[in-house]
């Protein structure tokens, strides 16, 4: 693992790129690929289920949900690993604690580094570039946080900036050339001052280059208006645009659906699977699609029995690899329908350790060292194609 | 009626100091009329809350009111911003940052909100009320997995952070100890509230259960016998390091940042002398937090500590949110502040990331955080009509402040405030007043507003 990310191990010349999609809420994975010969599916899912007759196929067990056709059409050319009973022992069932947990790779204690953020640590040791890892969205994730690594949270490119709420250009123009003394980094009275001047800085550095991008792109694709497809055309401009990003962040927040969810979750299937062919397409469209790849994961799995109306948090989701260089198809073990192994007596049991699952991006991917970062040597899988 | 014609006995610096850091802010006007005032006689004002705290108890119930997070955290937000007993709702704070419980584990609002509402009531009082309240609060012995804390198969979840995060700090107690008070806490649970549906949500109650309790003799640090849980508090609250750990924890809070809580026993703390005095007061009083607060807030070290700590994320919207205006109506979006505000810049009330409470100081600032707080700071002030905004406005132009770019900086700052920024800033500030010359007073003036609060020096409070 010395060849630090230029790329040969993922059989690219351009560094390998890492989007990383958080399904926020708990998607349900057995609506999302259905055991559609399964009896106890149907006997537990008396209305949050997929009739078999409206599953698309992808062998004589497994389909998708009908939403994710465009997913299927990735799938058919080859171009998706699913990761099937995805997970950890004694899975929590807290968003937030088992979102934690997602983001740390530490489920029995609380930690308050990110595993992202420690792989941004390993490809950029000295912080040279703030915009290695980069967020889209609400927020900075916690996997993308970690003491001392910098990284850059954008809400939105197009509108991305600082004092934003000021409307008159020639205004903010003034404003900022004074800002921009404020934050002179090396003088300050303190550490925390020269931090934060520091800081100050490199927020203007990244809005800087970031504010290029959307004038420097051009596309034939149109992307759906969702907020995931928004995101993730932030994701496919700022790549375009080459300004060395190796790990991107986005996510996709609704999958908590405790009611009413086959409505919902058809929205978002639809809404996730369109804007990753979108995404794809676009990247193949100006020639930097071969370096990318796509890592989406949930939580945690719903309760196989529904309520009547949606699912309660479970256990055993799926996660999926989608790229160019990635080798196709079903990886993992689809979790047992035998009730005897369920989890807790009603849950989908787990089949892989999502630490081996990281270890396998970092390693395999990103050629970053990942054992300190996943605390050990979990198995990892192999869904790239060899070079 | 003028102010001018009183004399002023206290520097209205210091009393903006006093209320961003004992409160959440304070308006200029007010100040005003503190400074005829002794200093000392304002900090008992706060020491000591009145039941006319200026918060109307029912209407805030009937139009904020509701069972989910939010509506809660818009009810504290609301106090924080109006609630005359400014002290009373940052110790609430405080205590919440000190003994982190997060509502993600239990997921039941009631408990959560009724321990805030406890240090709310409490959190000036004796520490071994404080500490026997924390030890029967439901939402604490969930957190801490006390209600799993048997007799003959002790949990020692609460005991451990009982003694290394919430009294005395590691270091000051063995593994043998937390042995021991574990087990003079087995049996202290609390009973199960209904179901939340269909009848809304109940309250969870203490409960000792004497059956699960174990009577047998224990040690802990130097006593010995049948000791139960008020044993082990009392002798905590007798502990020289207990003093120095709350002390050091109302410093770091109040007056300056320390270090991060894990590093305090090889650090020593910033202000030695400072910190005796605090430990003193507390050990002549029994404990009462009222004293200790007392002598800090009537220290020079905290009257000098102007700008020495980094504003956290609630702090950095409740002062933007009272500066700006007045929040005396019942917006239901008041919840958005806490919820999405905050969060965006690394804070969620009731969400701590960890028991340890959130880190603070240098901690609170990335550049997706900083980002936000800037730009949150420079939207709320930007309208000229808002109240706290057109006050500050009107204070300059009848001052005839604005003939002169430094008279204009200086005046706007006096009326923010005061605050006070560094020199390279302010000659930044001048400046930008110089090419602002030839506009209209009141945009002047919102311009200027809105580039003050995006300095680094007005991430400090």
């Amino acid at each position: 693992m010395s060849d630090n990310g230029n790329g040969t191990k993922n059989g690219s010349k351009k560094p390998p790129v890492l989007v990383v999609l958080q399904m926020t809420g708990g998607n349900d994975f057995m609506n999302t690929l259905v055991p559609f010969t399964e009896g106890i599916y149907y006997d537990s899912r008396h209305t949050v289920r997929i009739d078999e007759d409206r599953v698309i196929p992808i062998n004589d067990k497994l389909g998708f949900h009908p939403a994710a056709a465009p997913l299927k059409e990735m799938y058919d050319k080859g171009d998706v690993a699913i990761i099937q009973g995805i997970g950890y022992e004694n899975a929590n069932r807290s968003h937030f604690r088992a979102m934690d947990i997602m983001h740390t790779a530490e489920p029995l204690t609380i930690s308050t580094k990110g595993w992202l953020a420690q792989a941004i640590q390993q490809l950029d040791p000295n912080g040279k570039n703030v915009l290695t890892g980069v967020s889209f969205g609400r927020g900075l994730p916690r996997a993308m946080a970690a003491p001392g690594v910098r990284v850059t949270s954008v809400g939105d490119l197009d509108s991305y900036g600082l004092m934003t709420s000021v409307e008159i250009k020639e205004d903010r123009a003034e404003a900022m050339d004074i800002f921009k003394r404020f934050y002179t980094p090396g003088i300050g009275s303190g550490a925390t001052m020269s931090y934060l001047k520091q800081t100050g800085d490199d927020v203007l550095t990244g809005i800087d280059r970031l504010q290029e991008v959307p004038g420097r792109y051009e596309s034939t694709i149109e992307y759906e208006d969702n907020p995931i497809a928004k995101s993730l055309r932030d994701v496919a401009r700022t790549h375009i645009a080459g300004l060395g990003t190796r790990i991107f962040y986005v996510q996709h927040a609704g999958y908590d659906h405790h009611a009413i969810e086959m409505p919902a979750h058809e929205r978002l299937l639809g809404e996730l699977s369109g804007a990753l062919r979108d995404f794809m397409d676009d990247l193949r469209e100006h020639d930097a699609a071969e370096e990318v790849i796509i890592y989406a994961f949930t939580e945690f799995g719903r309760r196989v029995q529904d309520n009547g109306s949606g699912t309660d948090h479970g256990s055993g989701g799926g996660a999926f690899v989608i790229g160019e260089r990635v080798e196709g198809g079903l990886y993992a073990e689809y979790p047992s329908l035998d009730p005897k192994t369920f989890a807790n007596g009603e849950d989908l049991a787990h089949t892989f350790d999502f630490r081996g699952v990281y270890a396998t991006l970092l390693e395999q991917w990103m050629s970053v060292e990942s054992q300190d970062i996943v605390k050990g040597n979990y198995e990892q899988l192999h869904p790239f194609k060899t070079a | 009626m003028s102010t001018k014609a009183v004399e002023a006995k206290t520097d209205p610096a210091l009393l903006a100091h006093l209320y961003r850091r004992a409160g959440f802010g304070i308006n200029r006007d007010e100040i005003d009329q503190l400074a005829t005032e002794d200093y000392s006689d304002t900090v008992e004002f706060l020491l000591n809350p009145t039941a006319e705290t200026g918060i109307p108890e029912d209407e805030l119930k009937r139009y904020l009111g509701g069972e989910a997070p939010h509506a809660y955290l818009a009810i504290w937000l609301y106090r924080m911003l109006n609630s005359r007993n400014q002290l009373q709702e940052k110790m609430a704070l405080f205590w919440h940052g000190l003994f982190a419980t997060g509502l993600v584990k239990n997921e039941h609002i009631l408990s959560s909100s009724n321990q805030i509402e406890m240090f709310r009531e409490n959190g000036m009082g004796e520490m071994r009320e404080i500490l026997m309240d924390l030890a029967k609060d439901p939402a604490m012995i969930f957190w801490l997995d006390n209600n799993e804390n048997h007799l003959g198969e002790p949990n020692e979840n609460w005991g451990r952070e009982l003694l290394e995060l919430f009294s005395l700090g590691v270091g000051n107690y063995s593994e043998i100890d937390i042995k021991h008070a574990s087990r003079a806490f087995t049996g202290w649970t609390f009973a199960q509230s209904p179901p939340l549906y269909p009848h809304g949500y109940y309250p969870a109650d203490f409960l000792f259960r004497e059956d699960d309790h174990d009577n047998g003799d224990k040690e802990f640090l130097g006593h010995t016998g049948n000791l139960d849980g008020g044993d082990i508090i009392d002798i905590i609250v007798k502990q020289p390091s207990c003093a120095a750990f709350i002390s050091r924890h109302l410093y770091n809070f109040f007056v300056a940042d320390e270090p991060q809580v894990p590093t305090w026993n090889d650090l020593p703390p910033l202000d030695p002398e400072l910190i005796d005095a605090m430990c003193k007061a507390f050990m002549d009083s029994d404990g009462e937090i009222k004293s200790v607060l007392r002598v800090m807030f009537n220290s020079d070290s905290f009257k000098n500590a102007r700008f020495k700590k980094v504003k956290s994320p609630i702090e950095m919207v409740a002062g933007i949110l009272k500066l700006a205006g007045e929040h005396t109506d019942f917006r239901h979006d008041l919840a958005k502040y806490p919820q999405s505000s905050t969060f965006t810049m690394g804070q969620i009330l009731l969400d701590p990331p960890t028991v340890e409470g959130w880190h603070t100081g240098r901690e609170w600032i990335d550049g997706g955080n900083l980002t936000e707080r800037i730009n949150f700071a420079v939207d709320q002030v930007g309208d000229g009509l808002s109240p706290g905004i057109k006050r500050i406005i009107d204070r300059l132009v009848e001052s005839g402040s604005l003939s002169t770019p430094e008279s204009f900086v200086d005046t706007t700052l006096d009326a923010m405030g005061p605050i006070s920024v560094e020199d390279s800033t302010r000659e930044a500030l001048v400046d930008y007043a110089r090419k602002t010359e030839v506009d209209d007073d009141r945009s002047r003036a919102v311009r200027m507003i809105r580039l003050m609060v995006s300095t680094p020096d007005f991430q400090y409070a």
